[in-house]
């Protein structure tokens, strides 16, 4: 038994070849009304152009799932190949909440790795609705995230409020903190074509507009949007083939789950296991994510250049940063405060803007957190460039336990 | 027409009065503590699996942390849309003798400014909502100390 949980601790050892990022593409976010299949489409169509490829020498094609776009969207790779035009790919349709993306990614990282495809198309896009997410319709007693909506009316800045405010109790940050989130990722958004809110925020703004969820602000909690990104994948050989010498590459993905006794209250569960019979792992799920992707890459959080994660609140933000290590357990205001994660700092973080920035297009927001990477790492990100960048991560966390983490090099 | 009493969910709570508590389950073979209630398997991924007793959990706990929702949450809460919508404080509580932490309401007009990180609070019993048929109940968090000025 314990020989077991070693192994799955590992989480699949000595797996360090790497997968080419031949093409990125993004649709810009927004609240356009119109179906996520043209999203995911224009997309696909642009990281195809970016990667020089025609559609048809793809050989598999990865959706990442949108339970908002009706059955279509339940079955996104499908979908987005017939849009695309018919021609026969392999397909695969993955759903994991908002690590959706990073699921696809990995599927077709797989599929590339082990010699069932060459070229792979990773396409993820969401048409989201006004207002707070809710469960799906029906009377399901026996669905966590339709009880905690029927029991106590508990919406997802509900959770992000409880965050905030623990934080506040215990390491001591501040509103003021959480709103200078807003500000540094508004200054980038500002510069970033394909973000939804491309205005530059203040401090004062944030504290002037109205309380979701206390203590946080409309301005501290994320929008849901429509967007729509895309990734062309291959193998080196592949890329090297094809004239790319020096492609941005995947070195790793993280897609773990959390171990019993998961102690930090999550989306959307009404309680956190119970430590009385087991004590809890060293570390939190969510810095295990980081964890898994560290040490699959073989590198640490002090070889970053940057690191794009899951703002769905601008405290949340500042938690990633001690789950990323980029610095210790209660010092992420600290680093905040000193300009370390602004851009031109030590380790800007959210360089793209950001959740704050974009709104949430649940399945393509892990798919464009990579494709910041892929620009930045190229050095192709315009005004909001991270000079010199050789490594970056992403993070991210999907409903029910789905750790996400990507870590992509050049 | 006289209205039928109905937990929200059956099986999470029971008892009268001072009596009243939230039910989870305990492994027989590892002791460990389920809330909400598992009735099948243990969890534990360490455990082999034993008989899941139900178990009262503790009456009182400290708030580990929080907040409320300014807006009308969507459905399947239950609110009258013709009436303004009125705040309540969702509290996480950690039970020391259980490890975990539980989420629920506030009792009615506890606001925010009430509550503080590490305040004891105790479960009570509460109602949800009520319709012609049904008064649909719950448990809510309330503080030991009455609530301050």
């Amino acid at each position: 038994m314990d020989d077991l949980a070693v192994a799955a601790d590992n989480g699949g050892e000595g797996m360090t070849d790497e997968v080419a990022v031949l093409g990125a593409g993004m649709h810009p976010w927004g609240k356009w009304g119109r179906s996520f299949v043209e999203y995911g489409a224009t997309a696909a169509r642009a990281a195809l152009a970016d990667a020089g490829l025609e559609w048809r020498e793809v050989g598999s094609i990865v959706g990442a799932d949108t339970v908002r776009g009706g059955y279509p969207g339940y079955v996104a790779g499908a979908t987005f190949a017939k849009a695309l035009g018919w021609q026969g790919a392999r397909v695969t349709s993955v759903y994991a909440a908002c690590a959706s993306g990073a699921q696809a990614v990995n599927a077709a990282r797989a599929q590339i790795l082990s010699g069932l495809a060459d070229v792979a198309l990773v396409v993820g896009a969401d048409a989201a609705p006004k207002g707070f997410f809710r469960p799906a319709g029906g009377d399901r007693p026996d669905d966590p995230d339709w009880l905690r909506f029927r029991v106590l009316g508990a919406t997802n800045p509900t959770y992000f409020g409880l965050y905030a405010r623990r934080r506040m109790a215990v390491h001591g940050d501040t509103v003021e903190d959480f709103a200078q989130v807003k500000v540094k990722n508004s200054a980038m958004g500002a510069l970033n074509p394909y973000a939804r809110y491309r205005k530059r925020v203040t401090g004062d703004e944030v504290a002037a507009s109205a309380v979701v969820a206390e203590p946080l602000r409309l301005l501290d909690i994320c929008a849901t949007s429509d967007g729509g990104a895309a990734l062309v994948l291959s193998s080196m050989e592949f890329a090297r083939r094809h004239g790319a010498a020096e492609p941005v590459r995947i070195r790793a993905v993280s897609t773990v789950t959390p171990h019993y006794p998961n102690t930090v209250l999550d989306l959307p569960d009404i309680a956190t296991d119970s430590a009385v019979a087991v004590e809890p792992a060293a570390r939190t799920f969510r810095e295990s994510i980081a964890g898994a992707a560290y040490e699959e890459a073989g590198i640490g959080p002090e070889d970053l250049s940057l690191a794009e994660v899951y703002d769905l609140s601008t405290a949340l933000e500042l938690q990633w940063y001690e789950d990323l290590g980029l610095c210790g357990a209660g010092e992420g205001a600290k680093l905040l405060r000193e300009g370390a994660t602004a851009l031109g700092g030590r380790i800007p973080v959210n360089p793209s803007g950001g959740l704050a920035s974009f709104g949430e297009a649940v399945p393509a927001q892990a798919i464009a957190q990579v494709c910041e990477l892929t620009w930045q790492l190229r050095g192709t990100a315009g005004d909001r460039q991270v000079a010199g960048a050789r490594v970056g991560i992403t993070a991210n966390q999907g409903l029910f336990g789905h750790g996400s983490a990507v870590v992509a090099v050049r | 027409m006289s209205c039928s009493r109905t937990p929200v969910v059956e099986g999470w709570f029971g008892g009268e009065g001072d009596a009243f508590r939230l039910l989870g389950t305990r492994c027989s073979a590892c002791a460990a503590v389920f809330f909400p209630r598992e009735d099948v398997h243990c969890r534990n991924p360490r455990c082999a699996g034993g008989e899941l007793v139900e178990v009262p959990l503790s009456r009182r706990g400290r708030v580990w942390s929080y907040t409320d929702g300014r807006y009308r949450p969507p459905s399947p809460y239950v609110t009258d849309p013709e009436l303004p919508w009125e705040p309540y404080a969702l509290i996480a509580v950690e039970l020391a003798a259980e490890r975990i932490v539980v989420l629920g309401q506030g009792v009615p007009g506890l606001t925010v400014a009430d509550l503080a990180v590490g305040m004891e609070v105790e479960v009570v019993p509460g109602v949800l909502h009520e319709d012609a048929e049904t008064v649909w109940t719950t448990w809510q968090w309330r503080p030991t100390t009455g609530v301050r000025a």
